[in-house]
């Protein structure tokens, strides 16, 4: 009788959980134009998934504006922030600092090294990143991507004193175009994070 | 009945032994005149020399799907730690596997190193029928191959098309900074209105997807927008920094590239681990069961060998008191 016990449990689990998947936008399912396409012309082999296969699906475009902005906050490691709601993300593009608040027009930014501040309540987190892109998408929906980032209080104020001057005075002794290069990048890099440190 | 069974087990393998494993393995019983090639006693050298191999080869599978086993563990974080990664780009330029563009460039993913399982004949088939789908007039599709396995494969019959090859990726631990090196190689090389990259995305252990992700060139993100269809949102975008809006896209474009071939190489360097694991698995398994049969015959044969002589004897004896 008790085996049974788990398997009628389960059942009432299941059955109660259907409400909630059915409650999801449809998941996107692949492109048809391509299975047709491959269908006809290699019949022997399933087509192979495309990523909106994988792709977590979006919410819709809502009609009113939401109070809450959804961040999507990703690094090549890590996922820092996945679909959280916060009330203001602050983005270091390359025209400026960017405020962005729920209904932001969509918009494509290229980003700098910089600090992206996350406003929650009174939470602020603040992150430094290095460089990378975000978009703002209709429905209140924000990707940041970056290849590197650290929360500001992880860093140590007197290594980045210490690596500015190291790349001033590379900057100054460099000799081909690459080295010069390298040398601004690291120069603005870290003039970008004791700014953000004094700041 | 048992007897019948044990002689059975002796004439198959009567042909495998020569007279001088016999004497080498017991001289002092019969001589090499009195046992005409297995008929009376049967050698066992060669079943066990089977056996040893078998064992060492088992040995061998057990510690490479230990290896695997430990090298998946490591790299299954980071592959699902990347997962993210590509999401906002797919969100945002949508995902266009069927676009028609005349420049098509296929990069194959594949393993270096070979015993995983089917994970790169796989992919080599996808790319293969990628190219026949992509194909057309004035249309040409590349090839460009990361790993040994794939570029053994396609070499053969597309040697012409493939572009560019590379090899030994996975000598140090994959990071972000190698990969983008390396998708800023592919790029400065290759002239491309679409990339199509191929690769397994690992779902389990034991099941792998094949997947192609598509990246298409700025220009052809214009014109896709232009004319609508999926990228047709693309215009109602307001694009921030840089000078132009064609600057920006190039810059997202190989970023976007960068982004999808770092997660695309982890995904396939963690399904050829889970498929080695499998793989290697299965083999020591086999190799379990022959030695099982083996250490049968050999049990068999030995009594066997064992009842000739008791008969021998009895009968040797019996014939003296009659």
């Amino acid at each position: 009788m008790f085996r049974q016990a788990s398997r009628l449990l389960a059942q009432t689990l299941r059955a109660g959980m259907r409400p909630f998947s059915s409650d999801l936008p449809a998941a996107p399912t692949s492109d048809s134009a391509f299975n047709e396409s491959w269908k006809k012309v290699i019949p022997n082999i399933e087509p192979p998934k495309t990523p909106s296969h994988f792709l977590r699906p979006r919410p819709a475009t809502p009609t009113s504006i939401p109070s809450k902005i959804t961040v999507n906050f990703v690094l090549p490691y890590a996922s820092e922030l996945s679909a959280k709601e916060v009330d203001m993300v602050i983005i270091p593009a390359t025209t400026g600092q960017m405020g962005v608040l729920p209904g932001h027009v969509p918009a494509i930014a290229e980003l700098k090294p910089g600090i992206l501040s996350v406003h929650e309540g009174n939470d602020v987190t603040k992150y430094f990143l290095s460089s990378g892109f975000a978009f703002i998408h209709a429905n209140s929906v924000a990707d940041i991507i970056a290849v590197e980032a650290v929360q500001i209080d992880h860093i140590d104020p007197s290594l980045a004193q210490k690596g500015l001057a190291e790349f001033t005075q590379k900057l100054s002794s460099a000799t081909t175009d690459l080295e010069k290069a390298e040398a601004q990048i690291g120069v603005e890099v870290h003039s970008a994070l004791n700014s953000a440190l004094s700041g | 009945m048992a007897m019948a069974a044990v002689r059975r087990e002796g004439r198959r393998l009567a042909p495998l032994i020569s007279p001088q494993s016999i004497t080498a393995v017991r001289p002092s019983v019969i001589s090499q005149e009195q046992a005409p090639l297995g008929l009376r006693s049967i050698s066992t050298q060669i079943v066990r020399n089977r056996m040893k191999s078998v064992k060492n080869i088992q040995k061998i599978t057990k510690a490479m799907k230990m290896v695997a086993a430990s090298k998946l563990r490591a790299i299954q974080v980071r592959a699902e730690n990347s997962r993210g990664l590509w999401q906002p780009f797919t969100a945002l330029l949508g995902d266009t596997p069927s676009v028609d563009v005349k420049k098509n460039v296929i990069v194959t993913i594949s393993s270096d190193k070979g015993l995983c399982g089917g994970i790169n004949s796989t992919s080599v088939k996808i790319s293969k029928a990628l190219k026949k789908l992509t194909a057309g007039p004035d249309k040409e599709t590349k090839y460009v191959v990361l790993g040994e396995k794939a570029k053994a494969q396609l070499i053969r019959d597309s040697k012409k098309d493939i572009e560019l090859s590379i090899t030994e990726l996975q000598k140090n631990p994959l990071n972000y900074t190698q990969v983008s090196v390396l998708a800023d190689d592919i790029l400065k090389n290759v002239e491309y209105d679409a990339l199509r990259i191929v690769f397994n995305k690992f779902q389990s252990v034991v099941s792998f997807l094949p997947t192609v992700a598509t990246v298409l060139s700025p220009e052809a993100v214009e014109k896709e927008a232009e004319s609508g269809g999926k990228l047709g949102e693309l215009d109602s975008y307001e694009i921030e920094g840089g000078e132009t809006k064609s600057e920006v896209l190039q810059n997202l474009g190989e970023f976007q590239f960068s982004c999808v071939l770092f997660n695309a190489v982890l995904e396939n360097a963690c399904s050829e681990q889970g498929a080695r694991m499998s793989a290697m698995d299965s083999s020591s398994r086999n190799a379990g069961d022959m030695l099982d049969r083996l250490t049968l015959t050999y049990n068999r044969t030995r009594q066997a060998s064992i009842t000739t002589e008791l008969i021998e004897i009895i009968s040797g004896a019996s014939a003296l008191e009659g």
